[in-house]
């Protein structure tokens, strides 16, 4: 297991590659044999959380010997489908690099082969779960960052090696990556941010509380439905409700599903972000490491990056601090729940500054406000949905006769609702400001997502202008610069009509310039 | 803020006039996909044909107007420019929206040809870059003026070094 090259085999003679290109001697590697017994281990987990409940809900009707006499053959069946499959996997793929490209037979039923040239690539990750780290190995993502215009695109230009030899994954990062390291002198790492454990306090701030708190509540049901009594959880409410009043049940219950979810959202965290550290290695590659029990390892070259942006969700930023993304070709930012292109997780915005200056240069700069015109466009918005939540609050207490409890509530939502939609008109108006500087156009807007994007101008590959009849009427234009990167477009809403076209026309010169027309005032 | 006030000129070009009969074309057949099944419906039915033939009506005399109206609309409004350096379009008068896609930036160049398009010998040009938000259509181009663009347009970018990203 500790031997460097186990797997290491001969240029392969028996399947007749004649048609493969002449390769420079390098030789054909196959994945890690220990990756079998990951599997066994995990199939074997996956077995006893999926047949102790079954057992139990087979063995409360006919008795615990048949249900185990069910169970337990279809269990060990079932892992060893898996793990046959797994062995043949195993035994059949195969990879090699050579100077031009790197390629991976594979496939067990439908035989797949995959060469990505190596000038494309442009990421390599490395991912080990906690049972991998055990066997000293991991999986290793390289991928050429393309898009392309499909949906399936970006899975077809990505190469997985599940898995190898955790010095074989490190060998392979370092050689993929390495091209321009020898024009540069300075050929030490460079440390751009450090991960503070402290920074976990911001974590139960996170969008994730109540959502964990909201999935809480669903698993709840959804056991609960398992086992037959799908009603359960509503008889206990109502006889809480009944013991102790409706207002101390609702409190109680609404801070410890708060508690709950911010537990969750704390361990959750620290495990994806524990021990992060970013770093800059020689030849212009970014590495972000972290994770306590699945370590993860992310490559990402310089020269498909065009930009970062500092994100601020409301929670967070109510705590001073923010996160840091990377605009970068071929990372998806805009993936739900997708944090492989957060740099830097939540942290105080002096650390996350500091970090993104590091990335891409110095990023404090003045922001141009927005006419207050669009200061009026947020407030007819949260006027409408004043009225909107007004009517629906009303309706239903003239349609019915609603108990107290539900009508408090409803009353309660509708006002802290249309409270928050007002609050937050102002605070985004706030938000909105754009600004250049010698590289970069920057861009902010967002009230529960606040966003500043710095992106590279000369990453901008188009625009887009858009004014709707409203915007007309008030002075204002809202400008879309395209890129390649990130989610495709990044947006200065709402700016002033005339001004913002100057501002286009100097971030792209020459651009913009034949279609503009200039009149005195 | 500026002394001058800037504004965007629109493209110069209209499109073709062939394409306000295309887009009536469109609009015909699009209102034809709901009414002809509710009217053929309302006539078998006759219990339900109350419901069935006035929804059909409704819908029959909106897309009629439609087909109209907008077309000419449409024609009138929207415009495309290619420059050496850029191309450029205007689409919509509710909500305008200006397109500029410059050259060097373009990766692929498509011309599209639908079979009621084919009738009016007309075709489309997609211009598209690497951005996923930069594809600029050009909807609506004599079908030889858009196989010439086509060409001038490739000949252009293929003139342009780099990847374009």
């Amino acid at each position: 297991m500790t031997e460097l090259q186990p797997n290491s085999i001969g240029p392969d003679a028996d399947t007749g590659e004649a048609a493969a290109p002449v390769d420079t001697g390098e030789l054909w590697r196959r994945l890690h044999r220990d990756g079998l017994k990951v599997t066994a281990l995990y199939m074997a987990g996956v077995m006893i959380g999926a047949g102790v409940p079954a057992a139990i809900a087979i063995g409360s009707g006919p008795g615990l010997l048949i249900a185990l006499a069910f169970v337990v053959p279809g269990a060990a069946l079932v892992i060893g489908a898996v793990v046959g499959y797994e062995a043949i996997r195993l035994r059949v793929t195969r990879y090699h690099v050579t100077d031009l490209r790197m390629e991976m037979h594979t496939g067990v039923l439908f035989k797949t082969r995959r060469s990505l040239m190596r000038e494309r690539i442009r990421s390599v990750d490395l991912t080990a779960n906690p049972l991998e780290r055990v066997f000293g190995l991991a999986k290793v993502k390289v991928g050429t960052g393309e898009t392309g215009s499909g949906s399936g695109s970006t899975s077809e230009q990505t190469l997985t090696l599940d898995s190898v030899d955790r010095d074989e994954a490190e060998r392979l990062r370092t050689e993929l990556l390495r091209r321009a390291a020898v024009d540069t002198g300075d050929d030490r790492e460079q440390r751009l941010a450090t991960w503070e454990p402290g920074w976990l306090k911001y974590a139960p701030l996170s969008f994730l509380t109540p959502m964990l708190a909201g999935a809480a509540v669903g698993g709840t049901f959804q056991v609960a439905d398992w086992f037959g009594k799908g009603g359960l959880p509503v008889e206990i409410v109502g006889n809480l409700v009944e013991d102790h009043g409706p207002w101390t049940v609702l409190g109680l219950g609404l801070v410890g599903l708060l508690v709950l979810g911010a537990v969750a959202s704390l361990a959750l965290q620290g495990e994806a972000w524990w021990g992060h550290r970013l770093d800059r290695e020689p030849g212009g590659t970014l590495r972000v490491r972290r994770g306590l029990l699945v370590s993860r390892s992310l490559s990402l070259e310089e020269e498909r990056i065009r930009g970062i942006e500092i994100v601020e969700p409301l929670g967070v930023r109510s705590a001073g601090a923010g996160r840091l993304d990377v605009v970068a070709i071929g990372l998806k930012t805009d993936e739900q729940g997708s944090d492989l292109s957060t740099l830097v997780p939540a942290a105080p915005l002096p650390a996350v500054a500091s970090a993104a200056e590091a990335v891409i240069g110095p990023v404090d700069c003045d922001l141009t406000v927005h006419p207050r015109t669009a200061r009026t466009r947020r407030l007819r918005w949260a006027v409408i949905a004043v009225v909107i939540l007004a009517i629906a609050a009303t309706v239903p207490h003239l349609l019915w006769q609603l108990p107290a409890l539900l009508s408090a509530a409803i009353v309660l939502a509708a006002v802290l609702s249309s409270a928050f939609s007002l609050w937050t008109a102002f605070d985004s108006y706030r938000s909105l400001g754009h600004a250049l500087t010698a590289r970069h156009l920057i861009s902010r807007r967002g009230s529960t997502r606040r966003a500043t994007v710095h992106l590279d101008r000369s990453g901008i590959i188009g625009w887009r202008i858009t004014q709707s009849v409203f915007q007309q009427r008030m002075g204002l234009m809202t400008l879309d610069a395209t890129t390649a990167a990130g989610k495709g477009h990044y947006a200065v809403i709402d700016a002033d009509e005339h001004e913002i076209l100057d501002f286009a026309d100097e971030a792209v010169p020459d651009l913009l310039r034949p279609f503009l027309v200039r009149s005195p005032e | 803020m500026t002394v001058s006030r800037t504004a965007l000129r629109p493209p110069s070009n209209r499109f073709d006039p062939r394409t306000v009969p295309w887009w009536r074309v469109q609009w015909l057949i699009t209102t034809a996909v709901p009414v002809v099944p509710l009217a053929v419906l309302g006539l078998l039915i006759p219990p339900a044909r109350l419901w069935l033939l006035v929804p059909a009506a409704a819908i029959l005399v909106l897309g009629l107007a439609a087909a109209l109206a907008l077309p000419v609309w449409w024609h009138r409004v929207h415009r495309w420019e290619v420059t050496d350096t850029a191309v450029y379009t205007l689409t919509g008068y509710f909500w305008r929206t200006w397109r500029i896609a410059p050259m060097s930036r373009i990766q692929t160049v498509d011309t599209t040809q639908g079979p009621v398009q084919r009738s009016f010998r007309l075709s489309t040009v997609v211009v598209t870059t690497a951005s996923s938000a930069g594809a600029v259509k050009l909807e609506g181009l004599d079908q030889e003026e858009a196989a010439a663009l086509a060409e001038r347009l490739t000949e252009l970018t293929d003139a342009t070094p780099g990847d374009a990203t």
